[in-house]
């Protein structure tokens, strides 16, 4: 790819990049958000058309203006968020509009499913193929894709932030397969904001920033802090800051909440000013301890008390009154109304404390959104833009707003800097540490365990259900909550 | 930085009057429609900018402007309801029923009134509590409401209402139709509603993403009745208002008026997967109704045709809306 260039209005999204991939090679595209790594993604997938530039496949100008002709030049793209259909099997997604067929419009089965078996079993594939893949985990969803790419004599494959979802273990598993898909020659575009797998699975790294190509560098020489550096064109401290905050009184209890088949006798307490880290594999229960404590599943056993009180809680209704706050795993889809503005988002759970007979005090609903829209420094020309607009770390911000805006002083917080930049998390931790300065107890899951021991006073690790080990900040090292995670 | 003290008071600046307008861009664009097929008309035929047509055809938007009204409040919430016609039929009944029964007119009023409000509520909660598709749940009310205006009248409309009663429908202030006034009364609210309140805030955080809404702490299932309790409620306002034009409640009115007030609020430029939309649009898509009826019976042109013109319309207004918003793309690729 060279000179790209795409202007959205008001913005430049690319501002003459070149970009190019050799066989057999991965290349990191690194950058914050809004750096343009995903405009050229959908330029190369045929979702955005170039304003100017050229892109070439071997040597060969080619114009991809459409996703068929992107296909047609052997670029697939495997999404973050995977678009297969969940009721069919793997080999019906695989084959998908192309189906083998016997006879017109008569789809050979054993035919597609045989095809779908070679591809699988090429990228050391071991789950079942006639399992609807609603029901596989994220880690097989993506070989799948990865699959049905293949299928379609994919030479390019980019690929945008995989391991988002998967564990340590799905990971490596996935390491690879990308290592064998570059043996055959396969190219790969890797989108990542983890350093770690730069330097494990990457050749070379480009850095974004703004729609300009800052630099390219073999991952082998290049050098973690340069990358930070150069991504955020200012020295950031990749170190996670630690909260050095005085422990209040217990705002928070939990005990003997259970749900069958999922939670067994959960335990725990958070106090005023206090980090808890909540660790465990993916999978192991953490997000549905929260979602108990929340009111969203209904417990089978167990008592909460709220400062102090017993509090019983079916609802997130019953939740917010309780001054509980949760920013769930998906800002999306449960976080976010992404139609609306980023002033209507921060309201909506406040608009019971902001009214007057039904009426929305407008002045005082604009003093507190306009405040947090300053002090989480949330990137927007107004409040009134639309949530749908804005980056992955500013959404983030707006989800915390609404909680800070209710004034919650227990805040669960699920995965808060998935799939956002450095910038940004590290504004996310900053937030974090000043709230907890304020006395508000922050229970804090993360799959990302530098967060976690960086952040927490004390960790929690869940694993099947139960919590399987507690640590002081003292004793908590990255090590001793994987081995205890995995149960070693 | 800093966490916010949410008491601190500041004052905020209202956005100004340009930018604010800028913001309805989907109306103004149903509304050059609007004026459009007026001008279109007018140029057509001499008969259509005369006064007592223009008068003529805004009273006739009001049955189905009134009915929509509701449609609109259920639609942003990404929801449907296909039971407004026939509750038309049997609020309209019950109010007759009463009628003939010797209630005095305030007392027959309000048990029209009620048979709506109570048929609303009902599809709420089988839509809230019951978890059953609007679509389903309305399509289920539509036929028994309609089945229970037949039983109650027996088949037969009701007819000799008092005057006092009748002047809902051709009584006049200063020489506007009382019908008018109703119905600008009721938008005005709407619009207040929608844009003001609480519950039009929730209205389109429901439709706009039910999840997050709920995570949010709001009721959705309350809200969601009410708002298919207002739609229910405006049903019987409309059956009041033509049990009065025509001086007779009958169990076969409001045939096909959901549809129309679908297509009015469609037309108007809400999204029926909810979250957007406006009752200024909605005004605007049952005047284009209205008056593209009015004119084609002007020009002369048969009933048979004129449901191909509307049908034509709502499909054209749909395609261009679309268009539309295709051309300025959501700059979402900047979301890394």
């Amino acid at each position: 790819m060279h000179g790209i260039r795409k202007a959205f209005p008001g913005v430049i999204a690319l501002d003459g990049v070149d970009f190019d991939v050799d066989h057999g090679e991965v290349h990191v595209l690194l950058g914050e958000n809004g750096a343009g790594k995903s405009t050229l993604m959908k330029i190369l997938s045929g979702a955005h058309r170039r304003d100017a530039g050229t892109i070439s496949v071997d040597q060969r100008e080619i114009d991809i203006s459409s996703p068929r002709e992107a296909r047609e030049a052997g670029i697939a793209i495997i999404y973050q968020e995977l678009t297969l259909v969940p009721q069919l099997a793997a080999a019906e997604n695989i084959f998908l509009g192309r189906e083998p067929t016997r006879g017109p419009g008569i789809v050979s089965r054993a035919l597609m499913r045989s095809r779908a078996r070679v591809l699988l079993d090429s990228l050391g594939a071991t789950f079942d193929i006639a399992t609807p893949v609603g029901q596989l985990s994220i880690a097989e969803q993506q070989l799948v894709e990865i699959a049905k790419a293949l299928s379609l004599d994919a030479r390019i494959l980019v690929m945008d932030e995989p391991t988002s979802a998967l564990t340590e273990r799905e990971t490596r598993a996935l390491f690879s397969v990308i290592r064998r898909l570059t043996a055959r020659g396969v190219a790969i575009v890797y989108i990542s904001h983890r350093m770690d797998e730069i330097f494990e699975i990457g050749d070379r790294v480009t850095v974004l920033r703004d729609g300009r190509h800052i630099a390219t560098r073999e991952a082998r020489s290049a050098d973690r802090r340069e990358l930070v550096r150069l991504m955020a064109d200012r020295e950031v401290d990749e170190q996670v800051p630690k909260s050095m905050v005085p422990i209040g009184t217990e705002l928070l209890r939990v005990h003997g909440l259970s749900r069958r088949g999922v939670l067994h006798d959960i335990s725990l307490t958070v106090h005023a000013g206090e980090i808890v880290g909540i660790a465990g594999l993916l999978g192991a229960g953490r997000t549905e301890i929260a979602r108990a404590i929340f009111g969203l599943d209904r417990a089978d056993a167990g008592e909460l008390y709220v400062r102090g009180t017993r509090r019983r809680i079916r609802s997130p209704r019953d939740a917010i009154r309780a001054r509980i706050g949760f920013v769930t795993e998906d800002r999306k889809v449960q976080g976010l109304v992404l139609g609306r503005s980023v002033r209507d988002n921060i309201a909506l759970p406040v608009l019971p404390m902001l009214n007057r007979l039904g009426i929305v005090k407008r002045r005082a609903e604009h003093s507190i959104t306009d405040r947090l829209v300053r002090d989480l420094r949330i990137h927007t020309p107004s409040a009134e833009q639309l949530a749908i607009n804005l980056s992955g770390g500013n959404q983030q911000k707006i989800v915390l707003a609404k909680w800070i805006a209710c004034n919650a002083d227990v805040l669960i917080l699920d995965e808060p800097t998935r799939g956002i930049d450095v910038g940004a998390k590290q504004e996310i931790y900053a937030l974090l540490g000043a709230l907890a300065a304020k006395g508000v107890g922050i229970l804090l899951i993360s799959s990302e365990l530098p967060e976690i021991v960086g952040l927490a006073d004390r960790v929690l690790v869940v694993r099947r259900g139960r919590i399987a080990g507690e640590f002081a900040r003292a004793d908590a090292t990255q090590e001793r909550i994987l081995a205890c995670a995995v149960g070693a | 930085m800093s966490v916010t003290d949410v008491q601190a008071p500041m004052r905020a600046a209202a956005p100004g009057f340009w930018p604010r307008l800028l913001n309805h861009g989907r109306e103004l664009g149903t509304l050059a429609g609007l004026l459009g097929l007026c001008v279109a008309l007018w140029i057509a035929t001499p008969h259509f900018a005369t006064a007592s047509n223009l008068v003529n055809v805004v009273e006739q938007s009001t049955i189905i402007g009134i009915i929509s009204v509701g449609m609109t409040f259920v639609i942003l919430t990404g929801g449907i309801d296909l039971s407004v016609g026939s509750l038309v039929a049997l609020a309209g009944i019950a109010f007759g029923s009463a009628v003939q029964a010797h209630a005095p007119l305030a007392v027959a009023i309000l048990v029209g009134l009620c048979a709506g409000l109570l048929c609303g509520v009902v599809n709420g909660l089988l839509i809230a509590f019951g978890r059953l598709p609007p679509f389903i749940a309305t399509l289920g009310m539509m036929s028994v409401a309609r089945g229970l205006a037949l039983i109650i009248s027996d088949g037969r409309p009701i007819s000799g209402f008092s005057l006092a009663f009748r002047s809902m429908a051709t009584g006049d202030l200063l020489g506007v139709p009382a019908p008018v006034i109703l119905m600008a009364a009721l938008y005005a609210a709407a619009h207040f509603i929608l844009t003001r309140t609480v519950l039009g805030r929730y209205t389109y955080a429901i439709g706009g993403n039910e999840e997050a809404t709920a995570l949010s702490g709001v009721n959705v299932s309350a809200y969601k009745i009410v708002v298919y309790a207002i739609a229910g409620l405006l049903s019987a306002v409309t059956a009041l208002l033509l049990a009065a034009r025509l001086d007779s409640a009958q169990p076969i009115a409001g045939i096909n008026y959901e549809l129309d007030a679908i297509a009015a609020v469609v037309i108007g430029g809400a999204s029926l997967l909810g979250g957007s939309g406006s009752v200024i649009g909605t005004l605007i898509g049952a005047l284009i109704m209205s008056v593209l009826r009015n004119g084609l019976n002007l020009l002369g042109v048969s009933s048979y045709v004129q449901q191909i013109a509307i049908g034509a319309v709502i499909i054209v207004a749909v395609l261009v809306d679309m268009a539309l918003r295709r051309r300025a793309p959501l700059p979402r690729g900047t979301a890394a």
